[in-house]
């Protein structure tokens, strides 16, 4: 399959590129990993007429704390996340759903920012990212504005970003002492979209009741789906199978599925509730290690 | 129609085309430049059959453009013999049985290779991680997670022998 034509721009400047969506406007589309704007192209489901590929920008592919965050450069790749030890010491939510994005091949390609830009409730990162309360930076022609993440995923394959906006970095507050986080998601194969898959972060008080918890979900309605009633309810209780069991039921009602070949609305609602339960208690675990 | 030149090296030599902006990497591997070991399977980006390294990372080439490959280095599966000797990994494949109908052979050599060079001695779990997006529709994956176990021991009997 070969996609419709179209012209390919290469700047080696951000401002080369912002220049180039500026003049494109509506038809030009920004290609980060490709992973899954081509395959799109290919099919002819989606293309532009012009794609500016930000791959030869230096400076968009790092992980690094600064200022209280943890933050991600907007074309950096998976398998850099997966391999990431600061990654893997902070976030192990995030090092947990990067080793389940696609497969390792597409993992060296797909970037964390296309993930996210690409507005698909499907992608992994999306909840990852509403349990992380992250920030996402957008750089545009009047220089970068921050976008919270609650604001970012405004309807299917639609996002908060202009036309003219490249998704330059990802914020994430470092989380305190005694935090931890997983993300636990069902998939008929390696490669599939989530059939149903949580995401939770949460931090302990010393006396091991839960402070907060961010609780997300993926492919559980048009956009990502943040479980705000299960929130609420942990907060301020000891995490005890009660506890859990009832914020991961008050998860499953918030996940609003449709149904195709991976399963019934039901169906999918109770593998919400269980990857909740199953991800709240290793969330639990890890925070009482740290 | 827009084209471009790019010049990617391939197997550490240095090719030059004028290709369209979408041209893929594989037709251009296999129509421009003739190298046709490398296969096309689902072309939906799913079976990794088409797998090549560039700059050494394993990638699905139906889903990178031509031209993002302009200034970097390919390896394709014609790239693992040398001076007539199959690759340990080749070899590893010949020896186990790693193949029935061959169509996915290149990308799970290639898949194979790119994990030895980044992990001498891998793990059952490692290896069968490392080929999850290769399929295999034939042998079940058993010979081939043996195949590169072979190419393993292999290089570590080579590199004992010469220390």
């Amino acid at each position: 399959m070969i996609p419709a034509a179209f012209d390919y721009h290469a700047p080696r400047t951000l401002d080369e590129a912002l220049a180039l969506l500026a003049e494109h406007g509506e038809d030009a589309k920004v290609l980060s990993g490709g992973q899954s704007l081509l395959p799109l192209m290919k099919l002819r489901l989606g293309g532009a007429a012009h794609l500016v590929d930000i791959g030869r920008i230096p400076g968009l592919e790092y992980v690094r704390e600064e200022g209280g965050s943890l933050r991600i450069g907007g074309r950096t790749r998976e398998s850099e996340l997966e391999r990431s030890e600061l990654i893997h010491a902070k976030l192990p939510l995030l090092a947990d759903t990067a080793a389940v994005i696609a497969d390792p091949l597409v993992r060296n390609l797909a970037t964390v920012g296309g993930n996210l830009a690409h507005g698909d409730p499907a992608n992994d990162h999306p909840a990852a990212m509403l349990a992380l309360r992250a920030e996402v930076v957008a750089t545009g022609p009047r220089g970068t504005r921050t976008i919270p993440i609650d604001e970012f995923f405004v309807g299917l394959f639609a996002t908060a970003l202009d036309a003219g906006e490249i998704l330059t970095e990802i914020r994430i507050p470092l989380p305190p002492p005694r935090s931890g986080g997983a993300y636990e998601k069902l998939e008929r194969k390696v490669g599939d979209f989530a059939t149903a898959a949580a995401a939770v972060q949460v931090t302990l008080t010393s006396g091991g009741a839960v402070e907060k918890a961010g609780i997300a979900l993926t492919n559980a309605g048009p956009t990502p789906v943040r479980a705000a009633e299960a929130e609420r309810y942990l907060a301020g209780k000891q995490p005890s199978d009660e506890a859990i069991a009832e914020a991961a039921r008050l998860a499953g009602a918030a996940a609003a599925p449709s149904a195709d070949r991976r399963g019934k609305v039901e169906y999918k609602r109770e593998m919400a509730r269980v990857l909740t339960v199953r991800a709240l208690r290793r969330a639990i675990q890890r925070a009482k290690e740290h | 129609m827009a084209r471009h030149k790019i010049k990617v090296k391939v197997q550490g030599t240095e090719r030059e085309a004028e290709v369209e902006s979408r041209l893929l990497l594989v037709h251009f591997l296999r129509e421009v430049l003739s190298l046709t070991g490398t296969h096309i399977g689902c072309d939906t980006t799913h079976c990794g059959a088409c797998t090549v390294l560039l700059d050494g990372q394993p990638v699905k080439s139906c889903t990178v453009l031509a031209v993002q490959a302009d200034g970097r280095e390919v390896m394709t599966v014609e790239g693992l013999e040398q001076d007539g000797k199959l690759h340990p990994i080749q070899d590893g494949f010949w020896q186990e049985h790693g193949l029935q109908c061959g169509y996915c052979t290149p990308g799970m050599l290639m898949t194979g290779y790119a994990l030895l060079e980044r992990n001498a001695d891998p793990s059952e779990a490692e290896i069968r991680q490392a080929i999850s997006g290769n399929l295999c529709r034939c042998t079940g994956y058993v010979n081939i997670v043996k195949a590169v176990q072979h190419a393993a021991a292999a290089a570590k009997q080579r590199r004992t022998t010469a220390a």
